[in-house]
């Protein structure tokens, strides 16, 4: 006999004769916040900062100007940009644009600055960004060994109050990464620490459209 | 379970070396005041806190009572996806699978996602046995392994350690597995997490083949879920080109959907945050994204013993969070090695057991660790009930016998006899105050007893002979 045939053997025998399992009961809250788009995108930028996110807010023709001055603030001089990002974004960095390819290796990543990406969706009462490799996201290590990620949220089209309003709009057939702050660890004495081994800073750009 | 963990003592002999290390008392103590604290403040930012808590239970209980058929689902979702399972009776025969699966890439070391079911089986030392180089690498766990430590806790496994401890520990022993520590290193957890950086990201950076668990694993999709804070965990499911994540059998959910409830609840009770820094999905294989050959080991390693027992099968309801264990008065004080178990604290005292049969000296004593206080279940996201578990256990520990057993059951024959025979209970009671200067302070035969309590004085006359001068 299989393992796998022993173990549905065992399964089948244990709940035998136990009883039926109820239905559950979804009687949550689908949300914890009030349906008025300006207090969910306060409120995302609150839990954002909260977590030591650095948190810019803009609108969309100021979009380009302000990405440039993140990056001559941290002294970037290579910036990866994803596939499918739009080109206007970095038009006013003198930045030199690095593409990701499936050839370029973790080395080659760790040595670019900074990336700058979109998002599938933010989520407001939990302060987090999803990304689902979709156009201007790119690969997941992408956001992962570059040392500064910048994430561009586009709202109201892309934030949801709850993680309820999240699950639906995403695809379980894509990597998916749920970003909240960054990297962090409280393994020493329970200190919270900033910085182990994801980006050590994490820029949130919310653009109001 | 581990061979890491044979021949430890009973919970009593480990607890009583352990609640004298001063050390260890106060680390402990200011963690798990600290996370406790925090935590409540998290579940209060919830007003349906009491729905999710009691749609984790259904969830859970449902996936149990159905059990075969969504592993079967698992399974042809997964492999619909690109990835290929394999299914594991016992720890030993999973360590196999994992160490063919290795050496089937050439690879001789790999990296690590912390992961309890990994642990649990003692993959690390059974990789090391087939010439594998296993590199933990969560901060918690790289502390643990350069220590040459075991973990003391679920969520934080070098809880019991301190700054200045890890600061030695890395000064020490960084330089026998890689990059050594930078040189003046204070005990500044800044400057400790800076220095686990560098000597892991090289690692990472090289790494072929990466080793994880995983929190959940959706039935319907074949998603599997990692959640975590330092970004170890996305490193070894992102950078290396093979994934192998070894995952118990009870850890599935049904439908996408249900996430919702779990990556809610789950880090409000684990790290007190609304949620963890990184959250991870992948779903078999993708294109040019992530490890082009992923591998699911299936564990049951006890888990369908567990399951076939009414009482006892809601332990396996347990997502791991470790609420129960920083609440516990019994676990802050002895410490999480005292349990002789990966699974330290309340849900230890019943899981491992349950997991492992209760004929070992240490497995028929966990039951017995804990004061029922019930704090374990009033924190618990899936209402596990704990402490009627705990006396369930204590009842199949009782029924097996044993010399502490006969003993009890003799000594109270003796008492019912004597307490049914008033002139020999009044000549006992004279006679033991008349005597009392020469009473030992711990009775013999009961030390399990009285090495950690007080035995109570005798008064200088018996009551009733008072009573009999002085009222009548």
């Amino acid at each position: 006999m299989s393992s796998r045939d022993q173990i549905l053997a065992r399964v089948r025998a244990a709940v035998a004769d136990a009883p039926e399992a109820p239905e559950v009961t979804r009687d949550y809250l689908t949300t914890h916040t009030a349906d008025d788009p300006a207090a969910v995108l306060d409120l995302l930028h609150e839990n954002l900062a909260d977590y030591r996110a650095l948190v810019h807010r803009t609108r969309p023709g100021g979009l380009p100007a302000l990405l440039a001055r993140l990056l001559a603030g941290r002294g970037a001089t290579t910036v990866l940009a994803p596939p499918g990002l739009p080109a206007e974004w970095l038009a006013g960095s003198t930045a030199t644009l690095t593409a990701d390819t499936p050839a370029s290796t973790a080395q080659e990543l760790d040595a670019v600055d900074s990336v700058v990406t979109g998002c599938a969706v933010a989520i407001a009462e939990t302060g987090t960004l999803v990304l689902d490799g979709g156009a201007g996201q790119g690969r997941r290590r992408i956001t992962l060994v570059p040392d500064h990620h910048i994430c561009v949220v586009r709202a109201p089209a892309q934030v949801v109050a709850s993680v309820p309003q999240a699950l639906p709009r995403l695809d379980p057939a894509r990597p998916l990464t749920w970003i909240s702050g960054p990297s962090a660890t409280s393994d020493i004495e329970l200190d919270r620490v900033e910085g182990v081994h994801g980006p050590r800073t994490l820029e949130v750009v919310l653009v109001e459209e | 379970m581990s061979g890491t963990y044979l021949g430890m003592p009973s919970f009593p002999k480990a607890a009583r070396e352990a609640v004298h290390n001063e050390t260890l008392r106060g680390n402990l103590r200011h963690a798990t005041h600290t996370i406790r604290d925090k935590r409540a403040k998290a579940v209060a930012e919830l007003a349906d806190w009491a729905q999710l808590r009691e749609a984790g239970k259904q969830i859970k209980d449902r996936t149990l009572r159905h059990l075969d058929e969504y592993l079967v689902q698992l399974e042809e979702s997964v492999t619909a996806a690109g990835g290929t399972v394999h299914w594991a009776a016992d720890g030993d025969e999973a360590n196999r699978i994992v160490a063919g699966l290795v050496k089937a890439t050439g690879e001789r070391e790999v990296v690590k996602v912390k992961s309890m079911a990994t642990q649990e089986i003692g993959l690390n030392e059974a990789l090391e046995a087939e010439g594998i180089a296993a590199y933990e690498t969560d901060l918690a766990e790289l502390i643990v392994q350069l220590g040459e430590d075991r973990p003391s806790h679920i969520l934080v496994p070098a809880i019991h350690r301190n700054r200045g401890e890890i600061r030695e520990i890395f000064a020490r022993t960084m330089s026998e597995w890689g990059r050594p520590a930078p040189e003046g290193l204070t005990d500044s957890p800044a400057e400790l997490a800076e220095a686990a950086r560098l000597h892991l990201r090289e690692k990472f950076l090289r790494a072929k083949v990466g080793i994880s668990g995983a929190n959940f694993m959706v039935a319907e999709t074949g998603t599997l879920v990692v959640v975590e804070s330092e970004g170890n965990g996305r490193m070894c499911l992102t950078l290396p080109e093979t994934l192998i994540s070894v995952v118990g059998i009870e850890k599935i959910v049904p439908t996408w959907q249900d996430l919702e409830v779990f990556l809610q609840t789950l880090p409000r009770s684990s790290t007190a945050e609304r949620m963890n820094p990184y959250t991870s999905t992948w779903t078999g294989t993708t294109d040019a994204d992530g490890p082009q050959d992923f591998h699911l080991v299936l564990l049951d390693n006890g888990r369908t013993a567990t399951l076939a027992d009414e009482v006892g099968r809601q332990a396996l309801r347990c997502i791991r969070c470790s609420a129960c264990l920083n609440v516990c008065p019994v676990y802050e004080r002895a410490g999480g090695h005292a349990y002789g178990s990966v699974y330290p604290g309340p849900i230890g005292a019943i899981l491992s057991p349950q997991l492992r049969g209760t004929e070992s000296e240490i497995d028929a004593s966990l039951p017995y660790a804990s004061s029922l206080c019930g704090a374990c279940y009033d924190v618990c996201p899936v209402a596990i009930d704990i402490p009627e578990v705990l006396v369930h256990l204590r009842e199949r520990v009782a029924g097996q016998g044993g010399r502490g057993h006969r003993l009890e059951k003799a000594a109270m024959k003796a008492a019912g006899w004597v307490l049914n025979h008033p002139a020999a209970l009044a000549a006992g009671e004279r006679a033991a105050s008349r005597t009392r200067g020469l009473h030992p302070k711990r009775l013999p035969g009961a030390a399990a007893w009285t090495d950690s309590r007080d035995l109570p004085e005798l008064p200088p006359e018996p009551f009733r002979d008072w009573w009999k001068k002085n009222r009548t």
